[in-house]
């Protein structure tokens, strides 16, 4: 399966007369734009606001943040069975406007987290405060459920990131970039002498509020299944997850998985990278044992040497994590976690809430329990009346002056599972 | 399959009552942990994860989970993930105690507790309704 991937880089978005992108500046019709994302009955009010890099705004809480993409040739449509129809994804040609973003914002269930800084220390933290954010903040019909409240807000963000992605279907892109994964007897002929990686890639799938879905399956309904990682880049994974903002995986991580990334640079030169086992994090004790065990025999069946395993949250999947981990480690092969810690303020307490000796090679992303305080903001987009109850946030959290003192649980992608943020550790 | 669920959560309580077995428990989080502990050494088999939910244990004060109805031979696994889970809710509560919330947050942590129970039980009873 080839994809090239165009990429068309914007420098600025602001609002215009119609939809389009000229000189790299993204302009947005905001009545089309509405138009085009509203309509849900569950929702009483939409609104648009713009948030660059720099400028003294905080987003929260944030739901979702997504790259507008447009399937410009080859088969289906971006988000298949969401958006699109179930047609395999992952070839032919996708655009996709980079350095932008969709971002939903607004209130589902009252202590959710996830806080987008767009200057100070707290930027430092999200790697989308480098991005022009389209945020997104709608509001709910009274007496809505929260179930309904999630799955609208989703739509409308894939809807909006759709919209916006179809401007790039006929722009030359500033750079093309080829990813390829042969079938794995063929790839395994051309390349005889790498050692075959393959990508375990966890997702939060436990229920309400922490759901992911695959060509629109409910991933906690799926045993692991084998994907082409370019499938990915087209939006066969999107997150219906909005709590756990540190080290959850929005739509965008999917789309811009950072361990595919890798792995596609090494393809062909130290590894065969032959392709993604995608498994899910569920509550019932006996779904993790099916799930390892199937991780673990679609390794062997793939012939994997090596296997790169991330986790997406804290604590039940800690247990799936170290299932797939010990279960694929058995089968000889050799294994490398990706995770993040919640090792108490300071960083000396157990950072997993599970373990195993076969766990001998570990990544992590960062200590969620760290400590910042984030300064005012002169504008905020969203709402802070639930600072205090967000995770990571405690009474007295958001001070008089719109100061924020918070553990960095609470900050979009700060810790994020893939590597996508900017924390990690050296040494072994 | 026939299991026991152990919760401190009122909904759960209201809404499985007359279908399944439940024990209610007026405490708080950690002392349902302990509770299920406890069950585990008698020899019932832990069968949802302790720690469902990004919620974190100082912030929610709800927590059900579900062991099996009928003893047996000590589960180690089952032993293994209770007390490393009472482990991490004690490492979480050091940090800060949770607060006293209003209702509509206190409904909200109420209906994701429930919710998750509930994605586990749909999946336990698949073919044992």
């Amino acid at each position: 399966m080839r994809l090239e991937l165009g990429k068309v880089f914007i420098n600025d978005v602001k609002f215009g007369d119609s939809t389009k992108v000229e000189n790299g500046v993204l302009y947005v019709n905001k009545d089309e734009m509405l138009k085009e994302i509203g309509g849900d009955e569950n929702i009483k009010n939409i609104d648009i606001e713009l948030a660059h890099p720099g400028e003294e705004i905080r987003i929260t809480p944030v739901k979702d943040v997504i790259e507008p993409r447009v399937k410009v040739e080859g088969q289906g449509e971006i988000f298949p069975g969401v958006l699109g129809k179930v047609d395999t994804v992952g070839s032919g040609r996708t655009h996709a406007l980079k350095n932008v973003a969709v971002v939903t914002a607004g209130k589902i269930v009252g202590f959710q987290e996830g806080i987008i800084d767009m200057t100070g220390p707290g930027a430092e933290y999200t790697p989308f405060s480098k991005l022009h954010n389209i945020v997104v903040v709608a509001d709910p019909v009274d007496g809505l459920k929260q179930y309904e409240h999630e799955a609208a807000v989703r739509m409308i963000g894939f809807k909006a990131a759709k919209y916006l992605g179809e401007v790039a279907r006929n722009i030359e892109p500033d750079e093309v970039k080829v990813y390829e994964t042969e079938p794995i007897l063929e790839s395994v002929k051309k390349y005889p002498d790498l050692p075959k990686v393959g990508y375990v890639y966890m997702l939060q799938t436990q229920g309400l509020l922490h759901d992911t879905y695959v060509y629109g399956v409910d991933a906690k309904k799926i045993v692991p299944t084998i994907l082409y990682p370019t499938e990915m880049m087209d939006g066969a994974i999107v997150s219906g997850n909005c709590v756990s903002a540190c080290d959850k995986n929005p739509t965008y991580v999917h789309l811009n998985n950072g361990i595919i990334e890798d792995l596609y640079e090494k393809h062909g030169k130290e590894i065969n990278f032959v392709g993604v086992i995608a498994t899910n994090e569920t509550v019932y004790l006996a779904d993790k044992e099916r799930s390892s065990n199937w991780t673990a025999k679609l390794a062997k069946f793939l012939g994997l040497d090596g296997a790169i395993v991330s986790q997406e949250g804290f604590g039940n999947p800690d247990t799936d994590l170290i299932m797939n981990c010990k279960k694929i480690e058995n089968e000889g092969i050799k294994t490398v976690i990706v995770t993040d810690e919640y090792a108490g303020r300071d960083g000396s307490s157990q950072s997993l809430a599970d373990a195993d000796p076969k766990a001998d090679a570990v990544v992590t992303n960062g200590n969620a329990n760290e400590t910042i305080i984030l300064p005012p903001m002169k504008k905020i987009i969203g709402t802070t009346d639930y600072v205090d109850k967000v995770a990571g946030g405690f009474d007295g959290s958001l001070r008089k002056d719109g100061s924020i003192e918070v553990e960095i649980q609470a900050i979009t992608g700060a810790t994020n599972e893939t590597g996508f943020g900017k924390l990690s550790s050296k040494g072994f | 399959m026939k299991f026991t669920i152990i919760t401190n959560n009122t909904k759960v309580s209201q809404k499985y009552n007359n279908k399944y077995c439940v024990k209610f428990m007026e405490n708080d989080y950690l002392d349902v942990l302990i509770f299920v502990r406890n069950k585990i050494h008698e020899g019932h088999e832990l069968l949802t994860h302790p720690l469902s939910g990004s919620v974190k244990p100082n912030e929610t004060p709800y927590k059900s989970v579900i062991i099996s109805k009928t003893k047996e031979k000590l589960d180690t696994k089952s032993l293994a993930i209770i007390e490393e889970s009472i482990i991490t809710a004690k490492k979480f509560i050091s940090i800060k105690t949770p607060k006293k919330w209003n209702n509509n947050i206190l409904e909200d942590f109420m209906e994701i507790d429930f919710e998750l129970l509930n994605s586990g039980i749909e999946s336990m009873t698949q073919f044992n309704k």
